[in-house]
Protein backbone atom coordinates (compact mmCIF):
# COMPACT_ATOMS: atom_id res chain seq x y z
CA UNK A 1 0.00 0.00 0.00
CA UNK A 2 1.23 3.47 -0.78
CA UNK A 3 1.51 6.05 1.57
CA UNK A 4 -1.56 7.52 3.31
CA UNK A 5 -2.90 11.10 2.16
CA UNK A 6 -4.04 12.29 4.80
CA UNK A 7 -2.66 10.86 8.71
CA UNK A 8 -3.19 12.52 12.05
CA UNK A 9 -1.43 10.90 14.76
CA UNK A 10 -2.49 11.50 18.34
CA UNK A 11 -4.04 15.00 16.74
CA UNK A 12 -5.01 17.54 19.83
CA UNK A 13 -7.38 20.84 19.50
CA UNK A 14 -8.00 22.46 22.47
CA UNK A 15 -9.76 25.82 22.02
CA UNK A 16 -8.83 28.59 24.81
CA UNK A 17 -12.21 30.22 25.54
CA UNK A 18 -13.80 33.04 27.96
CA UNK A 19 -15.56 29.78 29.69
CA UNK A 20 -12.37 27.43 29.84
CA UNK A 21 -11.15 25.39 27.49
CA UNK A 22 -12.49 23.53 24.91
CA UNK A 23 -11.11 20.10 23.42
CA UNK A 24 -12.60 19.58 20.05
CA UNK A 25 -10.35 17.18 19.22
CA UNK A 26 -8.58 14.50 21.41
CA UNK A 27 -6.41 11.51 20.48
CA UNK A 28 -7.49 11.60 17.28
CA UNK A 29 -5.22 8.90 14.77
CA UNK A 30 -6.50 8.27 11.35
CA UNK A 31 -5.07 7.56 8.28
CA UNK A 32 -6.96 8.02 4.71
CA UNK A 33 -5.35 6.33 1.85
CA UNK A 34 -5.48 7.38 -1.95
CA UNK A 35 -8.86 7.68 -3.67
CA UNK A 36 -11.26 7.11 -0.13
CA UNK A 37 -14.49 8.26 0.27
CA UNK A 38 -13.96 9.13 4.05
CA UNK A 39 -17.22 10.15 5.89
CA UNK A 40 -17.65 11.95 9.31
CA UNK A 41 -20.51 11.09 11.43
CA UNK A 42 -21.18 12.29 14.66
CA UNK A 43 -23.25 14.61 17.40
CA UNK A 44 -22.66 18.57 16.64
CA UNK A 45 -19.95 19.82 18.43
CA UNK A 46 -17.75 16.42 18.06
CA UNK A 47 -15.40 18.37 16.16
CA UNK A 48 -15.77 17.18 12.43
CA UNK A 49 -15.66 20.55 10.88
CA UNK A 50 -12.56 21.22 13.38
CA UNK A 51 -11.04 18.37 11.68
CA UNK A 52 -11.53 19.43 8.53
CA UNK A 53 -10.29 22.72 9.20
CA UNK A 54 -7.06 21.45 10.72
CA UNK A 55 -6.50 19.53 7.48
CA UNK A 56 -6.93 22.55 5.49
CA UNK A 57 -4.75 24.50 7.32
CA UNK A 58 -7.73 26.95 8.56
CA UNK A 59 -7.41 25.59 12.30
CA UNK A 60 -3.52 24.98 14.10
CA UNK A 61 -3.55 21.78 16.08
CA UNK A 62 -1.98 22.09 19.44
CA UNK A 63 -0.79 18.78 19.77
CA UNK A 64 0.26 15.66 17.66
CA UNK A 65 1.40 14.94 13.84
CA UNK A 66 -0.98 15.95 10.94
CA UNK A 67 0.61 15.60 7.44
CA UNK A 68 -1.16 15.96 3.83
CA UNK A 69 0.22 14.25 0.99
CA UNK A 70 3.77 13.82 3.47
CA UNK A 71 3.38 17.69 3.98
CA UNK A 72 2.35 19.81 6.51
CA UNK A 73 -1.26 21.31 6.31
CA UNK A 74 -0.08 24.33 5.30
CA UNK A 75 2.56 23.58 2.84
CA UNK A 76 0.06 21.38 1.30
CA UNK A 77 -2.34 23.93 0.87
CA UNK A 78 0.11 26.33 -1.15
CA UNK A 79 0.72 23.09 -3.57
CA UNK A 80 -2.89 23.33 -3.84
CA UNK A 81 -3.66 20.05 -2.36
CA UNK A 82 -7.38 20.16 -1.61
CA UNK A 83 -10.81 22.02 -2.74
CA UNK A 84 -13.20 22.90 -0.06
CA UNK A 85 -16.60 22.92 -0.19
CA UNK A 86 -18.50 24.65 3.05
CA UNK A 87 -22.22 24.32 3.89
CA UNK A 88 -23.17 27.46 2.35
CA UNK A 89 -22.41 27.30 -1.15
CA UNK A 90 -20.90 30.97 -0.27
CA UNK A 91 -20.40 31.89 -4.44
CA UNK A 92 -20.37 35.84 -5.18
CA UNK A 93 -23.93 37.41 -5.93
CA UNK A 94 -21.59 39.72 -8.34
CA UNK A 95 -20.09 37.10 -10.28
CA UNK A 96 -21.61 35.12 -12.49
CA UNK A 97 -21.61 31.30 -11.95
CA UNK A 98 -18.70 30.58 -14.40
CA UNK A 99 -16.78 33.46 -12.88
CA UNK A 100 -17.38 32.35 -9.20
CA UNK A 101 -15.71 29.14 -10.52
CA UNK A 102 -13.02 31.46 -12.36
CA UNK A 103 -12.50 32.71 -8.64
CA UNK A 104 -9.36 30.42 -7.74
CA UNK A 105 -8.17 30.21 -11.04
CA UNK A 106 -7.65 33.83 -11.28
CA UNK A 107 -6.08 33.70 -7.74
CA UNK A 108 -3.71 30.83 -9.00
CA UNK A 109 -2.79 33.04 -11.53
CA UNK A 110 -4.01 30.98 -14.64
CA UNK A 111 -4.58 31.98 -18.36
CA UNK A 112 -8.07 33.04 -19.68
CA UNK A 113 -8.01 30.21 -22.31
CA UNK A 114 -6.67 27.65 -19.47
CA UNK A 115 -9.46 29.17 -17.28
CA UNK A 116 -12.29 29.10 -19.87
CA UNK A 117 -11.31 25.41 -20.68
CA UNK A 118 -11.18 24.24 -17.22
CA UNK A 119 -14.73 25.91 -16.36
CA UNK A 120 -16.18 23.81 -19.33
CA UNK A 121 -15.10 20.80 -17.68
CA UNK A 122 -16.03 21.23 -14.54
CA UNK A 123 -19.48 22.23 -15.25
CA UNK A 124 -19.77 19.66 -16.94
CA UNK A 125 -18.84 17.34 -14.41
CA UNK A 126 -21.43 18.63 -11.65
CA UNK A 127 -23.82 18.72 -14.54
CA UNK A 128 -24.66 22.93 -15.00
CA UNK A 129 -23.20 23.17 -18.61
CA UNK A 130 -25.49 26.06 -19.87
CA UNK A 131 -25.97 27.89 -16.72
CA UNK A 132 -22.51 29.16 -16.16
CA UNK A 133 -23.58 32.66 -17.49
CA UNK A 134 -26.34 33.04 -14.67
CA UNK A 135 -26.35 34.44 -11.38
CA UNK A 136 -26.44 32.65 -8.37
CA UNK A 137 -29.26 34.31 -7.32
CA UNK A 138 -31.09 32.91 -10.86
CA UNK A 139 -29.94 28.73 -9.37
CA UNK A 140 -31.90 26.49 -6.86
CA UNK A 141 -29.87 25.93 -3.84
CA UNK A 142 -28.76 22.38 -4.77
CA UNK A 143 -27.77 23.54 -8.03
CA UNK A 144 -25.84 26.74 -6.31
CA UNK A 145 -24.50 23.86 -4.09
CA UNK A 146 -22.85 22.00 -7.33
CA UNK A 147 -21.24 25.35 -8.82
CA UNK A 148 -19.48 25.46 -5.40
CA UNK A 149 -18.26 22.11 -6.12
CA UNK A 150 -17.31 22.44 -9.54
CA UNK A 151 -15.29 25.90 -8.20
CA UNK A 152 -13.24 23.34 -5.70
CA UNK A 153 -12.52 21.02 -8.26
CA UNK A 154 -11.54 23.83 -10.86
CA UNK A 155 -8.03 23.65 -10.04
CA UNK A 156 -7.09 20.17 -10.14
CA UNK A 157 -6.52 19.75 -6.09
CA UNK A 158 -6.79 15.60 -5.09
CA UNK A 159 -8.39 16.06 -2.28
CA UNK A 160 -11.84 17.16 -1.95
CA UNK A 161 -12.97 18.41 1.76
CA UNK A 162 -16.77 18.66 2.20
CA UNK A 163 -18.59 19.85 5.26
CA UNK A 164 -22.22 19.21 5.45
CA UNK A 165 -22.85 20.37 1.70
CA UNK A 166 -25.97 18.98 1.17
CA UNK A 167 -26.88 19.41 5.16
CA UNK A 168 -29.04 22.34 4.19
CA UNK A 169 -30.75 20.91 1.13
CA UNK A 170 -33.94 18.84 1.65
CA UNK A 171 -33.89 15.14 1.12
CA UNK A 172 -35.13 14.41 -2.74
CA UNK A 173 -32.24 17.22 -3.57
CA UNK A 174 -29.90 15.48 -1.73
CA UNK A 175 -30.40 11.79 -2.97
CA UNK A 176 -30.11 13.23 -6.20
CA UNK A 177 -26.69 15.39 -5.29
CA UNK A 178 -25.21 11.93 -3.43
CA UNK A 179 -25.61 9.93 -6.77
CA UNK A 180 -23.89 12.67 -8.63
CA UNK A 181 -21.29 13.00 -6.35
CA UNK A 182 -20.17 9.27 -6.20
CA UNK A 183 -20.43 9.65 -9.94
CA UNK A 184 -17.75 12.56 -9.76
CA UNK A 185 -15.74 10.50 -7.33
CA UNK A 186 -15.52 7.60 -9.61
CA UNK A 187 -14.70 9.76 -12.46
CA UNK A 188 -12.17 11.85 -10.86
CA UNK A 189 -10.60 9.44 -8.66
CA UNK A 190 -10.10 12.13 -6.32
CA UNK A 191 -9.82 11.34 -2.16
CA UNK A 192 -13.11 12.76 -0.42
CA UNK A 193 -13.79 13.76 3.49
CA UNK A 194 -17.04 14.31 4.12
CA UNK A 195 -18.72 15.58 7.23
CA UNK A 196 -22.29 14.60 7.53
CA UNK A 197 -24.61 14.63 10.02
CA UNK A 198 -26.97 11.55 8.46
CA UNK A 199 -26.19 8.16 8.79
CA UNK A 200 -27.68 6.81 5.40
CA UNK A 201 -25.65 9.45 3.75
CA UNK A 202 -22.33 8.51 5.11
CA UNK A 203 -23.44 4.50 4.39
CA UNK A 204 -24.40 5.27 0.81
CA UNK A 205 -21.25 7.55 -0.04
CA UNK A 206 -18.28 6.18 1.96
CA UNK A 207 -15.70 3.55 1.50
CA UNK A 208 -14.75 4.53 5.22
CA UNK A 209 -16.91 6.36 8.04
CA UNK A 210 -15.17 7.75 10.88
CA UNK A 211 -17.74 7.64 13.89
CA UNK A 212 -16.88 10.18 16.30
CA UNK A 213 -18.39 11.47 19.40
CA UNK A 214 -18.01 15.29 21.28
CA UNK A 215 -16.66 16.28 24.47
CA UNK A 216 -13.42 15.70 24.09
CA UNK A 217 -14.18 15.03 20.18
CA UNK A 218 -12.58 11.76 19.52
CA UNK A 219 -13.27 8.95 17.04
CA UNK A 220 -14.89 6.16 18.58
CA UNK A 221 -15.48 3.99 15.36
CA UNK A 222 -14.19 3.51 12.09
CA UNK A 223 -15.86 1.22 9.19
CA UNK A 224 -14.40 0.04 6.41
CA UNK A 225 -17.53 -0.04 4.08
CA UNK A 226 -18.00 -3.84 2.18
CA UNK A 227 -20.27 -2.02 -0.39
CA UNK A 228 -18.98 -2.04 -3.93
CA UNK A 229 -18.03 0.95 -5.51
CA UNK A 230 -21.06 0.79 -7.72
CA UNK A 231 -23.78 2.18 -6.03
CA UNK A 232 -27.44 2.29 -6.65
CA UNK A 233 -29.92 4.33 -4.58
CA UNK A 234 -31.58 1.18 -4.21
CA UNK A 235 -28.41 -0.19 -2.77
CA UNK A 236 -29.98 1.59 1.00
CA UNK A 237 -32.76 -1.47 1.25
CA UNK A 238 -30.01 -4.24 1.24
CA UNK A 239 -29.27 -6.13 4.48
CA UNK A 240 -25.17 -5.26 3.94
CA UNK A 241 -26.00 -1.81 3.95
CA UNK A 242 -28.68 -2.14 6.65
CA UNK A 243 -26.18 -3.77 8.78
CA UNK A 244 -23.46 -1.23 8.37
CA UNK A 245 -25.78 1.54 9.27
CA UNK A 246 -26.53 -0.35 12.47
CA UNK A 247 -23.46 -0.63 13.67
CA UNK A 248 -22.61 3.11 12.81
CA UNK A 249 -25.78 3.78 15.25
CA UNK A 250 -24.51 1.67 17.33
CA UNK A 251 -20.99 3.54 17.11
CA UNK A 252 -22.71 6.69 18.07
CA UNK A 253 -25.04 5.95 20.76
CA UNK A 254 -21.20 3.97 22.74
CA UNK A 255 -20.00 7.73 22.63
CA UNK A 256 -23.14 8.81 25.13
CA UNK A 257 -24.02 10.85 22.05
CA UNK A 258 -27.54 11.31 22.59
CA UNK A 259 -27.87 10.86 26.41
CA UNK A 260 -28.92 14.07 26.56
CA UNK B 1 -44.05 54.57 -11.52
CA UNK B 2 -46.46 52.96 -8.87
CA UNK B 3 -45.17 54.88 -6.31
CA UNK B 4 -45.98 58.45 -7.68
CA UNK B 5 -49.00 58.48 -5.89
CA UNK B 6 -48.24 58.31 -2.56
CA UNK B 7 -45.60 61.05 -3.63
CA UNK B 8 -47.66 63.34 -5.02
CA UNK B 9 -50.48 63.20 -2.06
CA UNK B 10 -47.91 63.83 0.46
CA UNK B 11 -46.97 66.92 -1.95
CA UNK B 12 -50.65 68.20 -1.85
CA UNK B 13 -50.85 67.97 1.79
CA UNK B 14 -47.71 70.02 2.47
CA UNK B 15 -49.27 72.42 -0.20
CA UNK B 16 -52.31 72.92 1.48
CA UNK B 17 -50.73 73.31 4.83
CA UNK B 18 -48.34 75.92 3.01
CA UNK B 19 -50.99 78.01 1.58
CA UNK B 20 -53.21 77.74 5.00
CA UNK B 21 -50.21 79.08 7.08
CA UNK B 22 -49.26 81.83 4.47
CA UNK B 23 -52.91 83.76 6.09
CA UNK B 24 -51.72 84.12 9.52
CA UNK B 25 -48.01 84.86 8.87
CA UNK B 26 -49.09 87.69 6.17
CA UNK B 27 -51.98 88.92 7.97
CA UNK B 28 -49.76 92.06 9.60
CA UNK B 29 -48.29 92.51 6.09
CA UNK B 30 -51.17 92.61 4.50
CA UNK B 31 -52.82 95.03 6.79
CA UNK B 32 -50.02 97.22 6.91
CA UNK B 33 -50.08 97.68 3.05
CA UNK B 34 -53.92 97.98 3.29
CA UNK B 35 -53.90 100.64 5.94
CA UNK B 36 -51.07 102.61 3.72
CA UNK B 37 -53.46 102.25 0.70
CA UNK B 38 -56.32 103.98 2.79
CA UNK B 39 -58.65 101.07 3.49
CA UNK B 40 -59.57 100.40 7.02
CA UNK B 41 -58.22 98.21 9.31
CA UNK B 42 -58.95 97.48 12.89
CA UNK B 43 -57.83 98.36 14.84
CA UNK B 44 -56.00 101.57 12.48
CA UNK B 45 -52.92 102.63 15.18
CA UNK B 46 -49.82 99.96 14.11
CA UNK B 47 -49.07 99.65 17.54
CA UNK B 48 -52.24 98.15 18.37
CA UNK B 49 -52.25 95.92 15.84
CA UNK B 50 -48.29 94.73 16.60
CA UNK B 51 -50.23 93.78 20.25
CA UNK B 52 -52.75 91.31 19.06
CA UNK B 53 -52.60 87.72 17.87
CA UNK B 54 -52.54 86.98 14.02
CA UNK B 55 -55.87 84.97 14.93
CA UNK B 56 -57.41 87.98 15.78
CA UNK B 57 -56.23 89.98 13.40
CA UNK B 58 -57.77 87.89 10.89
CA UNK B 59 -61.03 87.69 12.64
CA UNK B 60 -60.91 91.35 12.84
CA UNK B 61 -60.44 91.96 8.88
CA UNK B 62 -61.09 89.03 7.17
CA UNK B 63 -61.80 91.18 3.97
CA UNK B 64 -57.76 91.78 4.13
CA UNK B 65 -56.90 88.22 4.40
CA UNK B 66 -56.60 87.64 0.83
CA UNK B 67 -53.86 90.26 -0.09
CA UNK B 68 -51.71 88.40 2.16
CA UNK B 69 -51.33 86.02 -0.54
CA UNK B 70 -50.24 88.17 -3.09
CA UNK B 71 -47.67 91.21 -0.69
CA UNK B 72 -44.23 91.92 -3.15
CA UNK B 73 -42.17 91.39 0.46
CA UNK B 74 -44.67 88.54 2.35
CA UNK B 75 -42.91 86.95 5.34
CA UNK B 76 -44.13 83.43 3.94
CA UNK B 77 -44.98 83.55 0.02
CA UNK B 78 -46.97 81.24 -1.34
CA UNK B 79 -45.59 78.16 -3.56
CA UNK B 80 -46.72 79.79 -6.63
CA UNK B 81 -44.70 83.23 -5.89
CA UNK B 82 -41.29 81.23 -4.74
CA UNK B 83 -42.10 79.12 -8.20
CA UNK B 84 -42.25 82.60 -9.72
CA UNK B 85 -39.36 83.63 -8.38
CA UNK B 86 -37.53 80.55 -8.71
CA UNK B 87 -38.33 81.03 -12.58
CA UNK B 88 -37.79 84.27 -12.99
CA UNK B 89 -33.76 84.02 -11.73
CA UNK B 90 -33.08 80.61 -13.11
CA UNK B 91 -34.98 79.75 -16.68
CA UNK B 92 -36.15 83.13 -17.62
CA UNK B 93 -32.89 84.78 -17.51
CA UNK B 94 -31.06 81.81 -19.47
CA UNK B 95 -33.17 82.79 -22.05
CA UNK B 96 -32.61 85.93 -21.89
CA UNK B 97 -28.84 85.07 -22.41
CA UNK B 98 -28.18 85.72 -18.66
CA UNK B 99 -27.99 82.55 -16.83
CA UNK B 100 -24.64 83.42 -15.53
CA UNK B 101 -25.22 86.95 -14.62
CA UNK B 102 -24.81 87.87 -10.57
CA UNK B 103 -28.44 87.99 -10.41
CA UNK B 104 -29.26 84.34 -11.86
CA UNK B 105 -29.63 81.31 -9.54
CA UNK B 106 -27.96 79.32 -12.15
CA UNK B 107 -25.23 81.15 -11.49
CA UNK B 108 -25.23 80.68 -8.17
CA UNK B 109 -26.00 77.36 -8.12
CA UNK B 110 -22.93 76.56 -10.55
CA UNK B 111 -20.45 78.36 -7.48
CA UNK B 112 -22.31 76.04 -5.20
CA UNK B 113 -22.11 72.73 -7.16
CA UNK B 114 -18.95 73.15 -8.05
CA UNK B 115 -17.55 73.55 -4.17
CA UNK B 116 -20.16 70.62 -3.39
CA UNK B 117 -18.07 68.38 -5.87
CA UNK B 118 -14.78 69.50 -4.66
CA UNK B 119 -15.71 68.57 -0.82
CA UNK B 120 -17.42 65.15 -2.39
CA UNK B 121 -14.52 63.95 -3.97
CA UNK B 122 -11.95 64.57 -1.36
CA UNK B 123 -14.39 63.79 1.49
CA UNK B 124 -15.18 60.28 -0.48
CA UNK B 125 -11.77 59.64 -0.84
CA UNK B 126 -10.53 60.49 2.66
CA UNK B 127 -13.51 58.59 3.77
CA UNK B 128 -12.48 55.47 1.60
CA UNK B 129 -8.81 55.42 2.57
CA UNK B 130 -9.90 55.88 6.45
CA UNK B 131 -12.36 53.10 5.81
CA UNK B 132 -9.18 50.83 4.27
CA UNK B 133 -7.41 51.75 7.32
CA UNK B 134 -10.00 50.87 10.01
CA UNK B 135 -10.57 47.83 8.41
CA UNK B 136 -7.13 46.32 7.99
CA UNK B 137 -5.49 48.11 11.15
CA UNK B 138 -6.77 47.41 14.67
CA UNK B 139 -3.98 50.22 15.63
CA UNK B 140 -5.83 52.55 13.67
CA UNK B 141 -9.69 51.16 14.30
CA UNK B 142 -9.04 51.93 18.14
CA UNK B 143 -7.38 55.55 17.13
CA UNK B 144 -9.04 56.83 14.33
CA UNK B 145 -12.91 55.98 14.90
CA UNK B 146 -13.21 58.08 17.84
CA UNK B 147 -12.04 61.35 16.17
CA UNK B 148 -14.04 60.63 13.22
CA UNK B 149 -17.18 60.43 15.48
CA UNK B 150 -15.97 63.50 17.66
CA UNK B 151 -15.71 65.23 14.33
CA UNK B 152 -18.97 65.27 13.65
CA UNK B 153 -20.38 66.50 17.06
CA UNK B 154 -18.41 69.73 16.46
CA UNK B 155 -21.30 71.97 15.25
CA UNK B 156 -20.19 73.00 11.50
CA UNK B 157 -21.21 76.76 11.86
CA UNK B 158 -18.73 77.11 14.33
CA UNK B 159 -16.06 75.40 12.81
CA UNK B 160 -16.64 77.09 9.08
CA UNK B 161 -15.30 80.87 9.99
CA UNK B 162 -12.60 79.53 11.43
CA UNK B 163 -11.86 77.25 8.54
CA UNK B 164 -12.57 80.31 6.77
CA UNK B 165 -10.06 82.26 8.26
CA UNK B 166 -7.53 79.67 8.72
CA UNK B 167 -7.25 79.48 5.44
CA UNK B 168 -7.14 82.97 3.94
CA UNK B 169 -4.39 83.07 6.56
CA UNK B 170 -2.30 80.62 5.16
CA UNK B 171 -2.93 82.52 1.75
CA UNK B 172 -5.62 80.98 0.12
CA UNK B 173 -7.35 83.14 -1.92
CA UNK B 174 -11.17 82.75 -2.63
CA UNK B 175 -13.68 80.54 -1.04
CA UNK B 176 -13.75 77.61 -3.18
CA UNK B 177 -11.18 75.79 -1.22
CA UNK B 178 -12.06 75.98 2.13
CA UNK B 179 -16.03 75.61 0.96
CA UNK B 180 -14.66 72.32 -0.30
CA UNK B 181 -12.55 71.78 3.03
CA UNK B 182 -16.03 72.30 5.26
CA UNK B 183 -17.84 70.15 2.69
CA UNK B 184 -15.43 67.23 2.72
CA UNK B 185 -15.62 67.60 6.50
CA UNK B 186 -19.01 66.60 6.25
CA UNK B 187 -19.47 64.27 3.46
CA UNK B 188 -16.04 62.00 4.69
CA UNK B 189 -18.23 60.93 7.85
CA UNK B 190 -21.28 58.87 6.20
CA UNK B 191 -18.09 57.08 3.46
CA UNK B 192 -16.44 56.33 6.37
CA UNK B 193 -18.91 54.65 8.25
CA UNK B 194 -20.61 52.66 5.22
CA UNK B 195 -17.34 51.55 3.76
CA UNK B 196 -16.04 50.50 7.11
CA UNK B 197 -19.37 47.94 6.92
CA UNK B 198 -18.96 47.22 3.44
CA UNK B 199 -15.73 45.98 3.60
CA UNK B 200 -16.35 43.82 6.85
CA UNK B 201 -19.53 42.38 5.44
CA UNK B 202 -17.90 39.23 3.80
CA UNK B 203 -18.19 36.80 6.81
CA UNK B 204 -15.79 34.18 7.54
CA UNK B 205 -16.82 31.50 5.81
CA UNK B 206 -15.97 33.38 2.97
CA UNK B 207 -12.63 34.80 4.22
CA UNK B 208 -12.01 31.00 5.35
CA UNK B 209 -12.23 30.24 0.97
CA UNK B 210 -9.82 32.28 0.15
CA UNK B 211 -7.69 31.16 2.42
CA UNK B 212 -7.90 27.86 1.24
CA UNK B 213 -6.49 29.42 -2.25
CA UNK B 214 -4.04 30.82 -0.31
CA UNK B 215 -5.04 34.27 -1.94
CA UNK B 216 -3.16 37.44 -0.68
CA UNK B 217 -4.22 40.12 1.24
CA UNK B 218 -4.64 42.47 -2.18
CA UNK B 219 -6.55 39.71 -3.84
CA UNK B 220 -8.56 39.09 -0.97
CA UNK B 221 -9.62 43.11 -1.09
CA UNK B 222 -9.95 44.08 -4.59
CA UNK B 223 -12.24 40.35 -5.34
CA UNK B 224 -14.00 40.17 -2.27
CA UNK B 225 -14.25 43.40 0.62
CA UNK B 226 -14.54 45.91 -2.01
CA UNK B 227 -16.87 44.58 -4.22
CA UNK B 228 -18.95 43.38 -1.62
CA UNK B 229 -18.73 47.11 -0.38
CA UNK B 230 -20.33 48.24 -3.46
CA UNK B 231 -24.35 48.46 -1.94
CA UNK B 232 -22.88 50.14 1.35
CA UNK B 233 -20.55 52.19 -0.83
CA UNK B 234 -23.34 53.68 -3.13
CA UNK B 235 -26.01 54.15 0.30
CA UNK B 236 -23.12 56.44 2.02
CA UNK B 237 -22.33 58.07 -1.19
CA UNK B 238 -25.90 59.49 -1.27
CA UNK B 239 -25.80 60.76 2.19
CA UNK B 240 -22.25 62.32 1.78
CA UNK B 241 -23.47 63.82 -1.50
CA UNK B 242 -26.21 65.90 0.32
CA UNK B 243 -24.19 66.97 3.14
CA UNK B 244 -21.56 68.04 1.04
CA UNK B 245 -24.54 70.43 -0.39
CA UNK B 246 -25.34 71.64 3.32
CA UNK B 247 -21.21 72.37 4.46
CA UNK B 248 -20.62 74.33 1.38
CA UNK B 249 -24.03 76.22 1.77
CA UNK B 250 -22.96 76.71 5.21
CA UNK B 251 -19.48 77.86 3.96
CA UNK B 252 -21.01 80.27 2.08
CA UNK B 253 -23.21 81.88 5.14
CA UNK B 254 -20.45 83.29 6.82
CA UNK B 255 -19.68 87.47 5.47
CA UNK B 256 -18.29 88.08 3.09
CA UNK B 257 -18.89 85.65 0.55
CA UNK B 258 -20.83 87.17 -2.56
CA UNK B 259 -21.96 84.09 -4.52
CA UNK B 260 -23.10 80.72 -4.18
CA UNK B 261 -26.44 80.09 -2.90
CA UNK B 262 -25.88 80.31 0.97
CA UNK B 263 -24.63 83.70 0.36
CA UNK B 264 -28.08 84.38 -1.68
CA UNK B 265 -29.85 83.26 1.37
CA UNK B 266 -27.74 85.78 3.95
CA UNK B 267 -27.97 88.64 1.42
CA UNK B 268 -31.62 87.89 1.10
CA UNK B 269 -32.16 87.59 4.75
CA UNK B 270 -30.01 91.11 5.32
CA UNK B 271 -32.18 92.67 2.11
CA UNK B 272 -35.54 91.22 3.59
CA UNK B 273 -36.21 89.99 0.76
CA UNK B 274 -37.96 86.51 2.32
CA UNK B 275 -38.79 85.89 -1.63
CA UNK B 276 -34.69 85.51 -2.56
CA UNK B 277 -34.58 83.33 0.33
CA UNK B 278 -37.26 80.85 -0.44
CA UNK B 279 -35.64 80.65 -4.10
CA UNK B 280 -32.24 80.18 -3.30
CA UNK B 281 -33.58 77.18 -0.72
CA UNK B 282 -35.45 75.36 -3.56
CA UNK B 283 -32.48 75.82 -5.42
CA UNK B 284 -30.13 74.10 -3.27
CA UNK B 285 -32.89 71.22 -2.44
CA UNK B 286 -33.62 70.50 -6.15
CA UNK B 287 -29.71 70.52 -6.84
CA UNK B 288 -29.24 67.65 -3.84
CA UNK B 289 -32.11 66.32 -4.89
CA UNK B 290 -30.54 66.24 -8.65
CA UNK B 291 -27.36 64.63 -7.53
CA UNK B 292 -28.92 62.32 -5.62
CA UNK B 293 -30.94 60.99 -8.30
CA UNK B 294 -27.87 60.92 -10.45
CA UNK B 295 -25.70 58.67 -7.85
CA UNK B 296 -29.36 56.68 -7.16
CA UNK B 297 -28.86 55.73 -11.61
CA UNK B 298 -25.25 55.42 -11.11
CA UNK B 299 -25.81 52.72 -8.47
CA UNK B 300 -28.37 51.01 -10.35
CA UNK B 301 -26.40 51.17 -13.59
CA UNK B 302 -23.22 49.61 -11.60
CA UNK B 303 -25.18 47.08 -9.90
CA UNK B 304 -27.11 45.16 -12.22
CA UNK B 305 -23.61 45.42 -14.18
CA UNK B 306 -22.09 43.39 -11.14
CA UNK B 307 -24.91 41.21 -11.36
CA UNK B 308 -27.15 42.11 -8.14
CA UNK B 309 -30.48 42.92 -8.03
CA UNK B 310 -30.33 46.53 -7.19
N1 LIG C 1 -13.02 28.97 16.87
C1 LIG C 1 -13.48 28.31 17.96
N2 LIG C 1 -13.31 28.82 19.19
C2 LIG C 1 -13.74 28.16 20.27
N3 LIG C 1 -14.40 26.99 20.24
C3 LIG C 1 -14.63 26.45 19.04
C4 LIG C 1 -14.18 27.07 17.83
N4 LIG C 1 -14.54 26.30 16.79
C5 LIG C 1 -15.18 25.24 17.31
N5 LIG C 1 -15.23 25.31 18.67
C6 LIG C 1 -15.79 24.30 19.57
O1 LIG C 1 -15.18 23.08 19.28
C7 LIG C 1 -16.13 22.03 19.36
C8 LIG C 1 -16.16 21.28 18.04
O2 LIG C 1 -16.76 22.11 17.08
P1 LIG C 1 -16.98 21.66 15.56
O3 LIG C 1 -15.73 21.12 15.03
O4 LIG C 1 -17.57 22.81 14.86
O5 LIG C 1 -18.07 20.52 15.73
P2 LIG C 1 -18.96 19.83 14.61
O6 LIG C 1 -18.56 20.32 13.28
O7 LIG C 1 -18.73 18.37 14.79
O8 LIG C 1 -20.38 20.18 14.94
C9 LIG C 1 -17.44 22.66 19.74
O9 LIG C 1 -17.63 22.52 21.12
C10 LIG C 1 -17.27 24.09 19.36
O10 LIG C 1 -18.03 24.91 20.21
MG1 LIG D 1 -19.72 21.38 11.83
Amino acid sequence: MTSPVISATSLDLTFQTNDGPVHALSGIDLEIGKGEFVSFIGPSGCGKTTFLRCIAALEAPTGGMLTVNGMTPDEARRARAYGYVFQAAGLYPWRSIEKNIALPLEIMGYSRAEQAERINRVLDLVELSGFGKKYPWQLSGGMQQRASIARALAFDADILLMDEPFGALDEIVRDHLNEQLLELWARTEKTIGFVTHSIPEAVYLSTKIVVMSPRPGRITDVIDSPLPKERPLDIRDTPEFLEIAHRVRDGLRAGHAYDD
Amino acid sequence: MRNILPILAVLAALAVLWYAAVAPMNIRGALDVADRGGAEVIPAEPRDRFEQSAWRLMMANPDHIALGYSLDRPRLPTPVQVADELWNTTGEMALRGRAMSKRSLIYHGWITLQSTLWGFALGTVLGMAGAIAIVYSRVVDMSLMPWAIISQTVPIVALAPMIIVLSSQVGIEGRGVPKAIISAYLCYFPVLVGMVKGLRSPGAAQLDLLRTYSASGVQAFLKLRLPASMPYLFTSLKIGIAAALVGTIVGELPTGAISGLGARILIGDQFGTPLAIWAALFAAAILAGILVTLLDLTQRIILRRMGMQA
